[in-house]
């Protein structure tokens, strides 16, 4: 029985990576820049067809793919805040939400039109890698993305702090007007933070294929998870994020195994209210 | 004189010309035919292929000459998006009795059916059911509602009778198995006739092991799956879970004798070429076509040559469709009683599933039976029943 708890608190540490790649682009979207992404999990589903294109018809494997599939979303996130939800909302915080909203149902329309209602996936040698930890067997493809979840968040963290696009970033969301008479244009710098954001979901997309399936719904499998990452872990903090998603992915496994498959995730629940009423920023958020 | 002579070839010219169109209507006047099916929303694969299959059907039986009783009339496709929700599938009915439908085939899931035949009672216009495997679909007393294929009770019968014969002629070596299930509606319902029936065939069930969906890892349930040793793991739950559930199997290296599912989510030809190590020898109980009767291999064929991913949905619309149409065929009139009538007496046996001629027992064709299919290098194969099985189980399967 020992073995079974180091295992589920291993694997739990392992899928919590995994939900703090998606929460990472989350966290800079709508704990920096406050916007209410609704088209998260529809961009992550579009990240992830695209690594699953490219493995069945190019045969690139989507670690090979990552760099390109980043790119490529950061410039799709950036042209729809720049073109179409910069466009639409005009600044203001409640259609942004309803812009986000509908580019998520037209995302997801169009994927169902083109590709069907149908769950795909990919087979690989990797797929059934694993790393014998004594009688443990861990999933190498999620060995992979939990250690990049960590290096994207250090990456990210250091990008903010240290550069001066990521001060333009936070001050942007802190104080537009006051950066606006500093030089800094806001349009532009939510435009740039939001392709990030995206970005983030096209490494996320990459790293999950292998050990996930895609499907036309597969975003709203996590997006309910990296909103309340987000907020757990602290708006906007990245190390928040990846704790965050580490402590939700261990509550999850934990929970499933004391309680059920069916009743363990309300353990989420519970440590998410749990934290909030003791701390109401988040576990790494700044005190207001 | 001359203007009356006028009038009168005026008056002649003008009532044949008003004459001929129709007769040519009354000749060629179409069938209208109502096809609902969820085609967007979480049902859209599915649902897309059960309306293609019945559109083939059409396409096929226009092509032949429509319906030879009736001089030729051709069938009109009136097609209808469900969305997965049974009030639109109402509103369809409605929408599509109004514009003259004589017949309606649908709905892939069971509520929508549940829901569309019902209002087509009102109407008193025949249905005939593709896919939608709930009993009371057919016992609900709707005189108009008729299920060409299987129902649940059979389903379920007929799966453990499966599992039990394919144990039987290996030595039964399977003695015992663990259910993993999804917690809804379904897979409980599932999971409690199952465990009910199990040790009646001589497996123990050691562990019934639910889970939420969705479900987004499954190593916990492997592992405990793992913790009870079974012979072999019973599978009910949606396609997402599945096909994660299967994955995890082979990497955590449960030693199974075979995973057994009845008609599993994710079972399909499309799991058998993306997950080719995954899907290997894997059982499920479900819908397939007759595999020995060359009008199936030939069908199949067509629907692959197109680009399309085959599945046992397009074999079902084809023949709901079918069903209808020798109905109206026999009775010589797309007259709803007529076509009612025609269809309580059927005995369609142009098919090529593996029923045998219809005989319908209060709308249900009580010939009807899934079989068991196993995937075997990379495709579909019948294992069970052994009239219809195009291959012998791989039962247990070898150790990796």
């Amino acid at each position: 029985m020992a073995e079974i708890y180091a295992a589920a608190l291993i694997n739990g540490l392992l899928i919590g990576g995994v939900y703090a790649l998606v929460a990472l682009g989350l966290t800079l979207i709508y704990g920096v820049l406050h916007i209410v992404n609704f088209a998260h999990g529809s961009l992550l589903m579009v990240a992830m067809f695209a690594a699953w294109l490219m493995a069945e018809k190019a045969g690139v494997h989507p670690y090979a793919a990552l760099p390109v599939v980043a790119l490529a979303m950061f410039a799709l996130g950036w042209l729809l805040y720049r073109y179409v939800i910069g466009r639409v909302s005009r600044g203001e915080d409640r259609a942004i939400l309803l812009a986000t909203l509908g580019v998520a149902v037209v995302l997801d329309n169009v994927f169902l039109t083109l590709f069907g209602g149908d769950t795909r996936q990919i087979e690989s040698d990797l797929t059934f890698a694993v790393i014998e930890a004594g009688p443990l067997l861990l999933s190498v493809p999620k060995v992979i993305a939990f250690a990049v979840s960590l290096l994207l968040a250090g990456a990210l963290w250091a990008f903010m702090a240290l550069t001066d696009t990521g001060r333009a970033i936070r001050a942007v969301a802190k104080e537009p007007e006051g950066a606006r008479l500093m030089g800094i244009r806001p349009e532009r710098i939510f435009a740039l933070a939001y392709g990030i954001g995206i970005g983030c979901l096209g490494a996320a997309g990459c790293l999950l294929l292998p050990s996930f399936f895609v499907s036309p719904h597969v975003g709203n499998v996590f997006v309910l998870v990296a909103f309340t990452i987000v907020v757990l872990g602290g708006m906007g903090s990245f190390p928040g994020a990846v704790v965050g998603g580490l402590l939700i992915g261990v509550t999850e496994s934990l929970g499933g195994l004391w309680l059920g498959e069916s009743l363990g995730p309300i353990g989420i629940s519970l440590v998410f209210i749990a934290v909030l009423l003791f701390r109401p920023t988040g576990l790494f958020g700044a005190a207001r | 004189m001359r203007h009356t002579r006028l009038t009168r070839r005026s008056t002649l010219a003008a009532a044949a010309t008003l004459a001929m169109p129709s007769i040519a209507r009354a000749q060629a006047a179409p069938i209208k035919l109502g096809l609902i099916h969820p085609v967007t929303g979480a049902l859209a694969g599915a649902g897309g292929r059960c309306r293609l299959g019945g559109q083939l059907a059409i396409a096929d039986i226009n092509a032949a000459g429509g319906i030879k009783s009736m001089g030729g009339a051709k069938i009109e496709a009136l097609l209808g998006d469900a969305q997965g929700r049974p009030e639109i599938a109402t509103q369809l009915v409605d929408q599509m009795a109004e514009a003259g439908a004589a017949g309606f085939t649908g709905c892939f899931a069971s509520n929508l059916g549940l829901a569309a035949t019902q209002a087509a009672a009102k109407y008193g216009i025949p249905f005939a059911i593709d896919s939608g495997i709930a009993d009371a679909i057919t016992t609900r007393g709707l005189k108009n509602t008729f299920r060409f294929f299987p129902n649940n009770t059979t389903a379920t019968t007929d799966a453990m009778a499966a599992l039990d014969a394919i144990n039987k002629k290996a030595g039964s070596p399977a003695k015992t198995a663990v259910i993993v299930h999804e917690d809804s509606e379904f897979g409980t319902n599932s999971v409690k006739l199952q465990a009910a029936k199990l040790p009646l065939i001589g497996i123990e069930v050691k562990a019934l092991l639910p889970h939420a969906t969705p479900t987004r890892d499954f190593t916990n349930i492997v592992l405990r799956i793992k913790a009870e040793k079974p012979d072999i793991v019973l599978i009910s739950n949606y396609e997402n879970e599945y096909v994660l559930l299967a994955r995890t199997l082979v990497q955590q290296r449960v030693e199974l004798m075979s995973t057994y599912s009845i008609s599993g989510g994710g079972f399909n030809l499309k799991f058998a070429k993306e997950a080719p190590q995954v899907a290997e020898n894997m059982i499920d109980f479900n819908h397939w076509h007759n595999p020995k009767d060359p009008r199936a291999t030939a069908f199949r064929k067509r629907v692959e040559d197109s680009g399309q991913f085959y599945s046992w949905e397009l074999p079902f619309g084809y023949f709901a469709v079918k069903l209808l149409a020798d109905a109206w065929e026999r009775a010589g009139s797309a007259d709803k009683e007529k076509a009612i009538a025609a269809l309580n007496a059927s005995t369609f046996s142009d098919h090529f599933m593996p029923y045998g001629p219809t005989k319908f027992t209060d709308g249900q064709n009580s010939g009807a039976h899934p079989v068991a299919l196993q995937i075997q290098q990379g495709d579909m194969h019948v294992i069970w029943p052994d009239s219809f099985a195009d291959v012998a189980a791989v039962f247990p399967r070898p150790k990796a």
